[in-house]
């Protein structure tokens, strides 16, 4: 072969190579579902704002992508003490700050500094962003954070060192969560120097697999990929997050090709989805259950004969069919099946009116009987529509003689009514935050059972209370595993509620997208993400 | 003049009190203050929410905060929103531009339209062209917005694959910083070929959506002004001058029937706004009526009550500004 042929043969081989990033750029486009308050995983409270924010940081730990596994982030490893109280982190080396951004040249890589700082913000109120934009950390806040920590120090630039006030399994799951993005302090320092720190979150600067470009208000937010990322890179060149409220306008969007992947469309239109070969439906069960509370301090519902008979006159096939047209599966533990611990030898209460009847005359209760029936007066992620389940609820307690009276108040009033324990049974759910088990079981422990607490059940099983302090402070997984198996096996048979359902989460993507794994904990990630 | 102009705009000052007032009242009657929409099932600790309430004034007396919010007013301050801490007037004239542009544009489409079907159907009135026309014009003005949105959507956009179905410009071909707001603008002013062409592209639909019931009114308006006017003397004298059918038409008949249309152009600013509101959600198009919509779902008072104040201002001195233009144009309505 001459010279000269081998040449171009070269060139076109490496043409060839280079073709894709050279010849046009790979842009990914989301069709989120509204406007971030801003870009500040810590001082924000919805999914939407923790979606924007979510392609810039990282954190000390991460989830897995597609599962609540907690796995290394910014933190390569760590050791808990024998006593649990304190953890100690390696922090990663070599990790580059994104660069440019709003004049920002990082002059040295993330260190402890920028740990400290992230989590003094939102905790000591002197810190010196403590009250920018609002300065309210309701998730730091909700999860006890505050009352958690003792200290966080550092021993070096890559050693940190995390001291708690008791032993906490889950504080490794609520260190995975958005609210504890690690943010730079250069950042902060040079933009408080220029008396600028409103910008601090709305122009943000992290670690993460994208970088921020730019946010038109209720528009459009675009990123880049970071070709410093520490961790697996991003496919794409470009993301791009069109900002479209309306479920219908998602669904003609997508079809037109104007996005690749659309959150929640309208379950109306997911069969449709189904068929189209252009299209595709990622779906996975929603970190949620919606359950009915028996309120176990006022009678009959003291008995525990009474409770299981009302959980075998629901209809709930009928319900999940009817009322969540195919976004919701029946729910027979407080966790949904996505989650660690699930046990699923559990047998759930089957429909048998004639059974809970005899149920009820053994437990001594003479019907016809009156009961109330709260209902919320909102739609839920984990129920679309509570106040048509009541009235099928009441249909089928009918059956069993038992006149069910529905009764609802305003949202924020229902809520406080309920948690004080004024109803005899309500309708309410939780979405889960952290992936840890632990963030459903609480709803049934005993300190939660107090009036105004989140227990609306008011039950207060001392077995199931015990092996729920036990398992939040035994570090062993496997050993956490096996209480949560054992209380949900307790929590069945006494029957203080109904599980209603799981709600099914789904989004809608071209065929051609690929490597998206959804999250249980319902956030939405590109990273890995790519389109053939 | 000068005394019709002032009596004028010290009519609009009880209007401004008037629509402070009810917007201050109508989202407080609205159940869930702005913490409660904040906190979920999880619930808040009394401290909290008390520390929450202080925070955003929602402990002092009602009368109070409604005296604080005028005060604030009165000296230019729209406080911030409660959801992204900005000041209430850079949200809204940061969004401003679109809702401007595309009410322009949907008011460019009803009068370059209805004002030559209406001058066609007075001239041919009674004609199977003039029944059309009116009857199309009932339909238009009964369409409701959202539907019509959809419908077109699903037709021109996905069927037909026509226009794109919605946003301001195409995402993925072009990127440039907004500079003033309007994207016919900015896309000119950017370098990037094609910008302008697709922007344009972009604002067909939400143009016709928005325009279909300003069209509608025009039109009809057009008509019946034109029939009043045809059968005015000046008119018969003019074609028995022998001038052109169309000279008739144009020059003498249709100016002078435009008065009317001009005052109903300007009176339909207000409801043009309000049909933005449901346009925007629609078309994903970044301007206040999408904005106003998410203030209420958030219960972002300070973001509600400035924004509805502002569109509301906007409203009133458009409505003025006609007022005294139609005193210029037609000296009597300033003695009257």
């Amino acid at each position: 072969m001459s010279k000269v042929k081998k040449t171009a043969l070269g060139l076109a081989a490496a043409l060839a190579v280079l073709a894709p990033g050279a010849l046009g750029a790979k842009t990914l486009v989301y069709c989120s579902e509204g406007s971030p308050e801003n870009f500040t995983p810590a001082v924000n409270t919805t999914g939407t704002s923790f979606d924007a924010a979510r392609p810039i940081y990282s954190q000390l730990v991460e989830f897995e992508r597609g599962s609540t596994k907690v796995v290394p982030g910014l933190a390569e490893s760590w050791k808990v003490s024998d006593d649990g109280k304190t953890i100690t982190f390696s922090l990663r080396k070599g990790v580059k700050w994104h660069s440019g951004i709003n004049g920002f040249k990082p002059t040295r890589d993330f260190n402890a500094d920028d740990v400290i700082w992230s989590f003094e913000r939102q905790w000591k109120a002197e810190h010196p962003y403590a009250k920018v934009s609002g300065g309210k950390y309701d998730y730091f806040a909700d999860m006890d954070m505050g009352k958690l920590l003792a200290s966080i120090t550092k021993t070096d630039d890559y050693t940190l060192v995390m001291t708690l006030n008791e032993p906490n399994a889950p504080m490794m799951a609520n260190l995975a969560m958005d609210f504890a993005a690690i943010h730079s302090k250069e950042y902060a320092d040079m933009l408080d120097k220029a008396g600028k720190k409103e910008q601090f979150d709305q122009i943000p600067v992290g670690t993460g697999p994208f970088s921020f470009v730019a946010y038109q208000k209720d528009a459009v937010i675009r990123y880049k990929a970071n070709p410093a990322y520490w961790g697996e890179k991003a496919l794409v060149d470009d993301l791009v997050y069109a900002i479209t409220p309306d479920p219908t306008a998602r669904y003609s969007k997508l079809k037109a090709g104007e996005c690749h992947y659309a959150i929640a469309p309208r379950p109306a239109d997911v069969p449709e989805i189904k068929k189209d070969p252009k299209l595709q439906i990622i779906s996975q069960s929603g970190l949620n259950i919606a359950y009915w509370a028996f309120n176990v301090g006022k009678p009959p519902f003291d008995k525990k004969e009474v409770r299981q008979a009302f959980n075998m006159a629901i209809d709930k096939p009928t319900i999940i069919r009817d009322v969540y047209l195919g976004a919701g599966q029946a729910a027979k533990n407080l966790i949904p099946p996505t989650l660690w611990s699930y046990n699923d030898k559990v047998q759930d209460y089957a429909y048998d009116p004639a059974k809970a009847k005899e149920l009820l005359a053994k437990a001594g209760v003479t019907t016809p009987m009156e009961v109330d029936l709260w209902y919320m007066p909102v739609q839920r992620p984990y129920n679309p529509n509570a106040k048509r389940i009541a009235e099928m609820m009441q249909a089928d307690l009918a059956k069993i003689g038992v006149t069910a009276k529905l009764v609802t108040y305003e949202w924020g009033e229902y809520r406080k009514r309920a948690q004080q324990g004024e109803h005899t049974t309500a309708q309410l759910g939780w979405t889960g935050d952290n992936g840890d088990p632990d963030n459903f079981f609480f709803l049934r422990g005993c300190s939660g059972a107090r009036a105004g607490g989140q227990n609306l059940t008011k039950w207060c099983n001392k077995d199931y209370d015990d092996m729920l302090v036990k398992a939040r402070a035994t570090p062993d997984v496997a050993a956490r595993t096996k209480l949560y198996e054992q209380m949900q096996v307790i929590e069945h048979e006494e029957a203080p509620d109904m599980k209603i359902a799981h709600s099914i989460v789904n989004d809608a993507a071209v065929a051609n997208l690929t490597g998206y794994k959804m999250s249980p904990l319902g956030g939405h990630h590109f990273k890995g993400v790519d389109l053939k | 003049m000068l005394i019709h102009f002032l009596k004028r705009l010290a009519l609009t000052i009880p209007t401004f009190f008037a629509l402070m007032f009810i917007t201050f009242v109508a989202i407080r009657l609205v159940p869930g203050d702005p913490v409660e929409v904040r906190v979920g099932e999880r619930g808040i600790s009394p401290e909290r929410l008390a520390q929450f309430r202080h925070e955003l004034g929602l402990d002092q007396p009602v009368w109070k905060q409604f005296f604080d919010y005028v005060w604030g007013i009165l000296h230019g301050d729209f406080g911030k929103s409660l959801v992204t801490n900005e000041k209430v007037v850079t949200e809204f004239f940061t969004l401003f531009p679109a809702t401007v542009e595309l009410s322009f544009a949907a008011m460019l489409f009803a009068t370059c339209i209805g004002i030559p079907a209406g001058a066609i159907a007075a001239v041919k009135r009674g004609s199977r062209y003039d029944q059309t026309l009116m009857g199309l014009s009932v339909a238009g003005f009964s369409m409701p917005i959202f539907w019509w949105g959809l419908l077109l959507i699903m037709l021109v956009a996905e069927r037909l694959h026509l226009t794109p179905v919605s946003g301001r410009i195409d995402l993925i071909k072009y990127y440039f910083e907004p500079v003033t707001g309007f994207m016919l603008i900015d896309s000119l002013l950017s370098d990037q070929k094609g910008a302008f062409k697709d922007a344009l592209h972009h604002l067909i639909l939400p143009m016709i959506v928005l325009g279909t019931v300003p069209l509608a009114v025009v039109a009809r308006m057009t008509r019946s002004s034109m029939l009043e006017v045809l059968s005015e003397d000046y008119v018969r004298t003019a074609r028995a001058k022998g001038l052109s059918p169309a000279r008739v038409i144009g020059l003498h008949a249709l100016r002078n029937a435009l008065i009317p249309v001009v005052t109903v152009i300007g009176l339909s600013v207000g409801s043009l706004m309000a049909g933005a509101v449901l346009t925007e959600t629609i078309f994903s198009w970044p301007g206040v009526g999408k904005w106003l919509i998410e203030a209420i779902g958030r219960r972002d008072y300070p973001a509600l009550q400035g924004g509805v104040m502002l569109v509301s201002a906007i409203v009133i001195l458009v409505n003025l500004g006609v007022d005294v233009l139609y005193g210029v144009i037609n000296p009597r309505i300033r003695h009257g």
